[in-house]
């Protein structure tokens, strides 16, 4: 069996035996900041619009609802099933669909949307980044296929960064099978280092940040 | 230095227009990754120390935590698949494609897989693998091989890939970057939406969560392990790093290393298939755990920090001969100073003995490596290695010659006589012959004589005294 094989080579060249215990593991480094919530709002948005990204601090879920319905008007947009996007009611306006349970009818609706709409499960301020965990409420695609991706984040999951997050979420394999970190529209620089958006992903992103919640 | 290497560099020193392009590609990021550190990641040179303590450490224990990754990748639902070479992972794809009756793959950007010719191999057995990478989707189409591991088609202009798209696609020839990377966007969602199988690299293996880490700018990688059914990851045994909260410490490094990103727009943490909870992702997730001479790195101590590589590209942009003789110069993949020191290492230095020394050895490989590899002194190192073989092989020519000749003198009756009779008279059993001095110091005659005796010469030969009783 190939595993035996490998494993036996790579004890023998580390002069190590089966089943022999480890040396000592230098220790995890995490450093976080204190960054009072007000300023990761205000990193958070400064990071996005550094991508072209458009950024919005909503003083309420009304303003956040009336800020998405005025950039999808009279377009179509598939959301996901964040509780949030309910309590904020964006899940109520024109042209929207969501509560989408079946697989395969939501990859065909994501597929044809001019906008994916979801929330976040935290946010990364110092890097803009989005944090996407899959689960029932957050499928892959809403922020993958759709051609533009709107997420709608309570100002309370705004992390400061990398560190935060992995200190809150030692083992994030225990609860999903996908952490997606999103930090700017989807972007190429393949061809003469000339920097293209939308290549795979969305090209266009708005995060738009509740207060208060 | 091979022909064949030799020749390339001096089409590519000749070639004005893709010295351009090399130079101010290679500028460009290092412009990026010096903006990206310049006053925003103070603990930079902590976190290269600490990444570098991880990676020693990780390499060091490795059975360990291979065994640790595949435990988890199994509590999570997938499978793993340890493969010794290109045709072992050849010979598994294959197989499941055929049990699964699947048709088409699409790939997302992995060095691992450029390594081991995966299309190449899958094309022969009519299963259409299409690279998804916009770079990547290019060069396929050019059947090349990537001359920049972070930036593989650096060596193109808007021009090469109009003509291709032209040519290839039946596309209008439009040099526009923006419509052309829209007419792959078009193409390759197509390919998304009906593949069978997601194949993907990987570049960070977490042990404690059984997890895949993908870092890119595009969404394709996304996609390739979000759209279809099955999710197959192939990543070299050396990509591990123990704990997920280590990532803290390697994404913080990558992305600025690589392109001057804080991060990168995607990173994907995949451990498993789609839980049941979830509404989407893969059906079946297997991680293909390669081999392919990276065992055979790791006997030695000082040498085996190779695999500390988290393929961000810096020292090939940094790298003074690479921003001359461009990526293709070199014998495989993997090339600047991180190729020069690992090819020789998974190919055996035969495969080109020149690359250690296409180097000046100016150290700034070193100093932007984000998990401090040494490559001047493995470079030094494997230097020494080749030297030492090719000594090896000339004596072993040496000694070739003066069998040849003693074989010649044996098989002419004359010549043997002559030779016969002057030893005889020479060194009529002198035993001193037996340790000459001058012999032993001959290296073809001194191996030949740790292990034997010579003969000394009798007075008269048996043919004399054969012709004197006789006659």
């Amino acid at each position: 069996m190939q595993r035996d094989y490998i494993l036996r080579d790579v004890q023998k060249a580390l002069g190590r035996s089966q089943g022999q215990g480890i040396t000592p593991v230098p220790p995890v480094r995490i450093v976080i900041p204190d960054v009072p919530v007000s300023q990761r709002i205000d990193t958070m948005l400064e990071r996005v619009a550094a991508l072209a990204g458009k950024t919005l601090r909503a003083k309420s879920m009304d303003e956040a609802r009336e800020y998405v319905a005025s950039v999808i008007e009279g377009k179509t947009a598939v959301t996901s099933n964040a509780p949030f996007l309910r309590e904020c009611r964006i899940t109520e306006l024109p042209g929207v669909r969501s509560g989408v349970t079946d697989r395969e009818e939501l990859r065909r609706l994501c597929a044809t949307s001019n906008y994916g709409i979801t929330s976040a499960d935290f946010a990364l301020s110092d890097t803009g980044s989005l944090v996407m965990i899959s689960s029932r409420e957050e499928a892959r695609l809403v922020s993958l296929l759709p051609p533009a991706h709107i997420a709608v984040v309570p100002a309370s999951k705004l992390l400061t960064g990398l560190d935060e997050l992995f200190s809150i979420l030692p083992r994030p394999a225990e609860q999903t099978s996908s952490m997606v970190l999103i930090t700017g529209p989807s972007r190429t620089a393949d061809i003469e280092q000339i920097l293209v958006r939308g290549v795979h992903g969305p090209g266009e992103i708005h995060v738009v940040v509740v207060e208060g919640v | 230095m091979s022909v064949a290497f030799d020749e390339k560099i001096h089409q590519t020193l000749a070639n004005d227009k893709l010295q351009l392009a090399i130079y101010t590609s290679t500028a460009r990021l290092i412009d990026h990754r010096k903006k990206s550190l310049t006053g925003q990641l103070p603990d930079f040179e902590d976190l290269r120390t600490h990444a570098n303590a991880i990676k020693k450490h990780t390499i060091e224990n490795l059975d360990y935590y291979l065994e640790e990754l595949e435990r988890n990748v199994i509590a999570h639902g997938g499978k793993v698949v340890w493969c010794r070479d290109g045709q072992q992972v050849a010979d598994f794809v294959l197989s499941l494609a055929k049990e699964r009756g699947a048709k088409l793959i699409v790939k997302s950007k992995s060095m691992t897989t450029e390594e081991i010719d995966f299309n190449e191999r899958l094309e022969h057995h009519h299963l259409e693998s299409v690279e998804t990478d916009l770079g990547e989707y290019i060069l396929q189409l050019k059947h090349e091989r990537p001359y920049h591991i972070v930036a593989p088609a650096l060596h193109l202009t808007r021009y090469d890939v109009a003509n291709l798209f032209e040519k290839e696609l039946g596309a209008p020839n439009d040099t526009v970057i923006e419509n052309q990377t829209m007419l792959a966007r078009k193409v390759l969602r197509d390919k998304f939406l009906h593949a069978d199988i997601g194949v993907s690299g990987a570049n960070f293996l977490v042990a404690d969560s059984g997890a895949v880490v993908l870092v890119e700018n595009e969404g394709n990688a996304r996609l390739t392990t979000s759209a279809p059914k099955i999710h197959i990851a192939v990543a070299g045994v050396e990509k591990l790093i123990p704990r997920a909260q280590d990532l803290a410490t390697f994404l913080k490094l990558l992305g600025r290393s690589a392109t001057g990103q804080p991060l990168t727009v995607y990173t994907s943490f995949l451990s498993g298939p789609r839980r049941e909870s979830e509404i989407d992702g893969p059906e079946e997730f297997y991680l293909v755990l390669l081999d392919n001479g990276r065992t055979r790195v790791l006997a030695n101590e000082e040498k085996r920090q190779a695999l500390n590589c988290i393929r961000c590209g810096a020292c090939l942009n940094h790298c003074p001969v690479y921003r001359k003789i461009g990526g293709h110069s070199f014998p495989w993949v993997y090339s600047g100073p991180i190729g020069a020191i690992i090819t020789p290492q998974f190919m055996g230095i035969q495969h080109e003995a020149g690359l250690p020394f296409a180097s000046s050895l100016c150290g700034a490989c070193a100093e932007v490596c984000p998990v401090k590899i040494d490559i001047p002194k493995l470079l030094l190192d494997l230097r020494e290695d080749v030297v030492k073989a090719r000594t090896e092989e000339a004596s072993n020519q040496l000694e070739r010659l003066t069998f040849q000749m003693f074989a010649f003198a044996m098989s002419h009756p004359r010549l043997y006589r002559m030779a016969g009779k002057m030893a005889g008279k020479f060194a009529p059993d002198q035993p001193w012959l037996r340790h000459a001095p001058a012999l032993e110091m001959l290296p073809p005659v001194k191996r030949w004589m740790s292990q034997r005796d010579l003969p000394s010469p009798a007075k008269k030969s048996f043919r004399d005294l054969w012709k004197e009783r006789k006659g």
